[in-house]
């Protein structure tokens, strides 16, 4: 692995079938993404931030061009081999949480390591240092229906970041948030991006998280129409 | 990840509590129904075996084989001396004489003229000596009408119905013109000792019941009968055993040259018989086949249900890098726990309550006014070894193939719409 580089897409087209054609939903984009980056895609609606991740995150492909995800060419890639890059690189984290309701906050964080053949020990430990990242040493056991909208996606990033993955991809993540439990969990996440140097990457049309962002790329109708380092 | 699954399978009750009861439930009906139907072939075996065809039956091989026109002509000669071996040969069972018999029953007014007339279908069994199983065995004392039961050889019995079209009352001659063994005529008077209600038109119509001491004089009988009824030592008919019986019999008396020399056949050959025993198969197939069908409907739909409760798990799964298949095949997993600890407490309770009717038996005597002489008034169950495993069948298929049909849902899942889906 090239080991800056954890993106990079090269002219990459995504078109949708409509009635009486195609809409292009992203339009010949070049994008890199290096380690570490605290990154976000930033645009009215409809502008194909979340096609972006869709790609970024090998739930879906391009149309043309192509996207190089930690190596693998997201074109070529079967469904199993998807399936193991999102298993062991990725994370993702959701506007709506996605807590399972039947399971406590430790099981709920402990899910995605069940697929990565852990110790039960070694599984315990990931558990509580991921809880004890976003704050919620003291939750282990309730259930997320106990727990505060703030909290839930607290539990959900630390299920995100729980397997260290190289790469995050969050999708408006504060949107049902209030601005403090917002800020919050922006700084959780700004604090783990230091700390693991995990990548981030963002979708997201929030001032509250644009402000968070050290680099912003604004889409619109598809293309990139701005590209900039924010701060360092 | 099996045991992380099973604890929410366990914690959600929508998911494992709701359709282990649907299973629980689809397959104890099936236990109970196949026991049930069983348990009707059962009495309707025993009922054929004490009314018509005992156990194993012995006639002439001319008798045998016009036996639907009942040719008292082709009858059984040294009947008592043949009882008496078959008696030794085979102690443990019982013999007993059986002539049917036909003809016209003529009412004489008080100057001997006919009153009125009826055709008769009879049975002519021992009614009177000491010993005799027979009253007992047809039922005759719970069918009673009028009167009581003959005490001598010209007594007879008359079904209610055919007694009151006769305008006849216990007490009353009646008069019996029939054709003797040797194809004379035969006029006997009898008396009627009371009437019974068969509970069968035919028999209702026109049923009379004699002793058979007394229709051998009538009919100019004596030491000869129709048919030899054998009855094995249990109620229960057992068709190797009476297998065993008609070969032994039959190689020891039974002459396939000689038209009247005596052979044995066993119930289960009784043509009519023999197709019962078949559509009681084919019903028992009928019924796990509709429960199969209806608890998969059910479910099926329980299964889209707690799939579409369970979506935002299944895309989270998806999400975390989980195969399709996998989660599919868990979810079939799922189905088959289900399935047995269903079908486990199913078929519990299935045979519990089947064995209850097996046992205590379901009285319907007491809802109908009387009982009748030719219909089982007791309702029971049977417990055959399929009532065992037969429940399993419905229950594992239909939790399986229910959760199959909604589990197609996630192969058509799309990855692409997943940040979508968990979003809305
Ligand atoms: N599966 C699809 N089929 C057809 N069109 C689609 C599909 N997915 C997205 N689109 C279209 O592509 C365009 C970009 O969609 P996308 O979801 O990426 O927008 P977005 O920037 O995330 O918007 P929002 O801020 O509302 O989430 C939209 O016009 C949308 O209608
Ligand atoms: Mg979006």
């Amino acid at each position: 692995m090239k080991n800056s580089e954890i993106v990079k897409i090269s002219g990459l087209v995504k078109k949708f079938p409509m009635a009486g054609g195609f809409f292009t939903a992203l339009d010949k984009i070049d994008l890199t993404f290096g380690e570490g980056e605290f990154a976000g895609f930033v645009g009215p609606s409809g502008s194909g931030k979340t096609t972006m991740l869709n790609i970024i995150g090998s739930l879906d492909t391009p149309s043309e061009g192509n996207a190089i995800v930690l190596d693998n060419d997201i074109n070529q890639l079967s469904s199993h081999k998807a399936a193991l890059l999102r298993r062991k690189h990725l994370g993702f984290i959701f506007q709506t949480y996605n807590l399972l309701p039947v399971y406590t906050v430790f099981e709920n964080v402990e899910f995605p390591l069940l697929l990565l053949r852990m110790s039960a020990s070694q599984r315990k430990k990931a558990v509580l240092d991921a809880l004890e990242w976003v704050g919620l040493s003291d939750k282990v056991k309730s259930r997320p229906a106990q727990l505060s909208g703030g909290e839930c996606q607290r539990v959900a990033i630390a299920r995100a970041m729980v397997k260290k993955p190289l790469l995050v991809l969050a999708d408006e993540p504060t949107a049902n948030l209030d601005s403090d439990n917002s800020h919050h969990i922006l700084k959780t996440m700004e604090k783990l991006n230091k700390d693991l140097l995990t990548t981030f990457i963002f979708a997201t049309h929030d001032d509250k998280v644009i402000r968070y962002l050290r680099r912003k790329i604004s889409l619109r109708d598809g293309k990139v129409t701005a590209d900039e380092i924010v701060k360092n | 990840m099996i045991r992380f699954l099973f604890k929410g399978l366990l914690r959600d009750r929508n998911r494992s509590l709701l359709p282990v009861l649907v299973v629980t439930v689809g397959v104890a009906l099936t236990v109970l129904a196949h026991c049930y139907i069983t348990g009707i072939l059962r009495d309707s075996i025993e009922f054929t075996a004490r009314y018509s065809s005992g156990h194993v039956k012995i006639m002439t091989r001319a008798y045998a084989e016009n036996s639907d026109q009942v040719p008292n002509d082709l009858a059984l000669l040294g009947v008592d001396e043949l009882i008496s071996n078959v008696q030794d040969d085979f102690p443990d069972m019982e013999f007993v004489q059986r002539i049917n018999f036909g003809g016209l029953l003529d009412s004489p007014d008080k100057y001997g003229e006919t009153k009125k007339q009826g055709i008769v279908s009879g049975i002519a069994v021992d009614l009177i000596s000491e010993n005799t199983k027979e009253t007992e065995r047809l039922n005759l004392a719970g069918a009673l009408r009028k009167g009581r039961f003959p005490e001598k050889p010209d007594e007879v019995l008359l079904s209610d119905e055919f007694a009151e079209k006769l305008e006849v009352n216990p007490g009353d001659p009646v008069t019996l013109i029939s054709s003797t063994m040797y194809g004379g005529m035969a006029v006997q008077n009898f008396v009627l000792a009371g009437t019974i209600e068969f509970g069968v038109e035919f028999m209702d119509r026109s049923g009379m019941i004699a002793d058979i001491t007394g229709i051998q004089n009538a009919l100019d009988m004596q030491d000869a009968c129709g048919e030899i009824l054998g009855f094995l030592d249990n109620p229960r008919y057992n068709d190797e055993m009476a297998m065993q019986v008609e070969q032994t019999f039959n190689n020891k008396y039974a002459d396939p040259d000689d038209q009247f020399s005596p052979v044995m056949s066993r119930l289960k050959n009784e043509s009519l018989l023999s197709g019962f025993f078949e559509m009681v198969d084919m019903f028992s197939g009928i019924i796990i086949f509709v429960f199969i069908l209806a608890m998969s409907i059910v479910l099926w739909n329980s299964g889209l249900i707690g799939g579409l409760r369970r979506y935002g798990e299944i895309g989270l799964r998806l999400a975390i890098g989980e195969e399709k298949g996998h989660i599919y095949r868990s979810m079939i997993g799922e189905a088959v726990l289900i399935g047995i600890v269903g079908s486990t407490i199913g078929t519990l309770i299935g045979l519990g309550f089947s064995y209850w009717l097996q046992e205590a038996g379901l009285d319907i005597g007491g809802i109908m006014k009387n009982s009748k002489m030719m219909m089982p008034s007791v309702f029971r169950a049977n417990i055959t070894p399929p009532a065992y495993y037969l429940g399993f069948i419905p229950g594992l298929f239909s939790v399986v193939l229910g959760t199959m049909l909604a589990g197609i849902g996630i192969y058509r899942r799309k990855t692409a719409s997943l940040f979508k889906e968990l979003e809305t």
